[in-house]
């Protein structure tokens, strides 16, 4: 029988600290400001004012995520809003890191737009929603605010990866990005909801205290609950077996959402995996470590070997980034402090190094966002040795060549591995770092061989370029500074890892 | 006399897997969209007799943030597929299928 009425009681709003949720506030409001300004204007504002807003903007969150940085060092982490925002070394990480993301995304959406002549405030202002969602999935402690910050990130990505009306694969990226990524969503929620019937409650730190303390006998619905909120996670991040929307997708967007895409998705959902695996189901992880075992051998070898014959560029990147997130979970898999730091450097770096390569397979792309073949990219080097140079830098930081980032993350989630004894885990992920190799040295031996690629890609881009002060390079200065910003983090943590190891480290203590 | 919570729990288990069938396999996309409603509705109903068996009422509040992301969720989804089905006959997925290797 039922006695449960809930008893009435006097409404008590929480103190709201604002300084704690300041850098989604301010990509909120920003958007906001942004959306009205523009829509003042009959004609609309030119793209240099709205690419500069949204690098304003940016910087401004970065400085507040900066200023939160400051609060966690000197006086260690703490929970605000009634604890549903956790303000921890870990949230502080994703913060910085979203923060420069929409920093840099706008230097790559302004070329493009201009290229291809679209006009509009939507491509500037959609990723700040998402970034401010992504912001909320990692500050969370609380899953109704998971899936909130879950929703409010992928909502306006449903509408940039359709936001190429001419071409009929974009809306079709739409649609296949929408369905897929509702249907994870509900199978999130229903996670959710298993999980607060069978511990009473929906914040995270409460989750784990019940858990701790109590002994569930017969915990079936616990554990069907744990796995559908790691399969909602895992849609997200796009791992085997629930990767197979991200090739149309990342294939059918307009080239420079694909990049943005990848990014700040991965980090989002990255971040409130870990968080929620890590805080919540620590006593767990005899339960979800096998799970994950499987995912990870699944995902690393999948994503290599099925890239190895991809003939279309995004399509290969798309398996690429598959490869790439069963690495990232070996961090998390190896349930140590060490593999936790490991995962949040390698997402870190990783969002750089995609922005970039999407950035610069966009400008290859040609008018029209069409030329997309490895083979077209023949003879590239020789037209356009910058950007060539620079998208092989990318390529083989992401295969884990020394001197750039992705040596020293690739090496530390490995490290973790091993550490952790799960040896063949380690050899596995390596095996397929190697047959990784392959794929990405395949698009630079293509680009610097001789001859022309069939329709190559450049001609039409320097007759759009040719008007800038940088016309030696045949790219306009807003995207060179945007590639240059990722070379130079790609570059500089690759022979001086320190800062960012340190970074990551201290997210990593400071979390509970 | 009332009803056992598990009835109401079983009921939303058959809800959501009713959900999930029918967007494998059914083919028409507004079909699809009511499926993943019905697996929202499926967990709300799951989140309320929790709250009722608990005694505790963060599960009701969850129930309405739900209802916020399925209205914002449609408005979105259905205007992907005006923009994609205006110059097409039919709602169908299987119309759509320009992105394959």
């Amino acid at each position: 029988m039922v006695t449960g009425v809930i008893a009435a009681q006097a409404l008590h709003l929480p103190h709201v600290n604002y300084t704690t949720i300041m850098p989604e506030l301010i990509l909120l409001g920003g958007m906001l400001v942004l959306l009205l300004v523009s829509a003042l204007f009959k004609k609309g504002l030119p793209r240099d004012f709205y690419a500069s807003a949204v690098v304003g903007i940016g910087a401004a969150s970065l400085i507040a995520s900066l200023v939160l940085y400051h609060d966690v060092a000197a006086h260690g982490s703490f929970t605000a809003i009634a604890h549903s925002i956790d303000v921890d070394g870990f949230s502080v990480l994703f913060l910085t890191l979203v923060s420069c993301i929409t920093i840099v995304y706008p230097f790559f959406a302004h070329a493009y737009m201009q290229r291809e002549g679209f006009e509009g405030v939507e491509f500037f202002a959609l990723p700040l929603i998402s970034g401010a969602g992504a912001m909320f999935m990692a500050s969370a402690n609380d899953l109704i605010l998971i899936f909130l910050g879950l929703e409010i990130l992928s909502i306006p990505l449903y509408v940039m990866a359709g936001m190429d009306q001419r071409r009929e694969t974009s809306g079709e990226a739409a649609m296949k990005y929408f369905i897929m990524g509702a249907f994870s969503s509900a199978i999130f929620l229903y996670g959710m909801a298993l999980t607060y019937g069978a511990t009473g409650s929906l914040n995270l730190a409460e989750i784990s205290a019940f858990l701790s303390k109590n002994y569930v006998f017969g915990n079936g619905v616990l554990l069907a609950g744990m796995g559908l909120l790691l399969v909602g996670f895992l849609f997200k991040i796009a791992a085997v077996p629930f990767h197979f929307w991200s090739p149309d997708v990342y294939q059918g967007s307009p080239t420079v959402a694909t990049g943005f895409m990848a990014a700040i998705a991965k980090a989002g959902a990255f971040a409130a995996l870990i968080r929620v695996f890590m805080a919540s189901f620590p006593t767990l992880a005899s339960d979800w470590q096998p799970l994950l075992w499987v995912v990870i051998v699944l995902t690393t070898l999948f994503g290599a070997v099925v890239a190895l014959v991809q003939k279309d560029i995004k399509r290969m990147l798309a398996y690429s980034s598959i490869n790439q997130a069963g690495f990232i979970l070996l961090g998390l898999q190896s349930d140590t402090s060490k593999g936790i730091g490991a995962s949040l450097y390698y997402v870190f770096i990783y969002s750089f190094l995609i922005l970039g390569t999407f950035a610069i397979v966009a400008i290859a792309g040609a008018k029209g966002d069409a030329i997309h073949n490895i083979d077209d990219l023949k003879g590239y080097a020789k037209s356009h040795p910058f950007l060539a140079t620079s998208l092989a830098i990318f390529l083989v930081s992401q295969a884990g060549a020394p001197f750039t980032t992705g040596f020293l993350a690739k090496l530390q989630v490995i490290t973790a591995a091993v550490e952790a004894h799960s040896y063949a885990l380690a050899v596995i992920a390596m095996v397929s770092a190697a047959i990784a190799t392959g794929f990405y040295l395949r698009v630079v031996y293509v680009m610097f061989s001789e001859g022309t690629g069939t329709k190559n890609a450049l001609s039409s881009g320097k007759e759009i370029y040719s008007l800038s002060p940088l016309g030696k390079l045949n790219i306009s200065p807003w995207l060179f500074t945007g590639i240059v910003l990722c070379l130079s983090v790609t570059v500089l943590f690759g022979f001086w890892p320190q800062p960012l190891v340190d970074f990551a480290t201290h997210a990593r203590l400071l979390f509970r | 006399m009332s009803i056992a919570p598990s009835w109401y729990l079983t009921l939303s288990a058959v809800l959501f897997s009713i959900g999930v069938i029918g967007l494998l396999i059914r083919r028409n996309v507004l079909v699809m969209l009511m499926c993943i409603e019905l697996m929202l509705n499926a967990a709300n109903l799951t989140f309320v007799t929790y709250s009722r068996a608990l005694n505790d009422i963060s599960g009701q509040a969850a129930v309405f943030f739900v209802l916020v992301v399925a209205a914002a969720e449609v408005v979105v989804g259905l205007g992907i597929i005006v923009a994609i089905f205006r110059r097409k006959a039919e709602a169908t997925a299987d119309d759509v299928h320009l992105l394959k290797e």
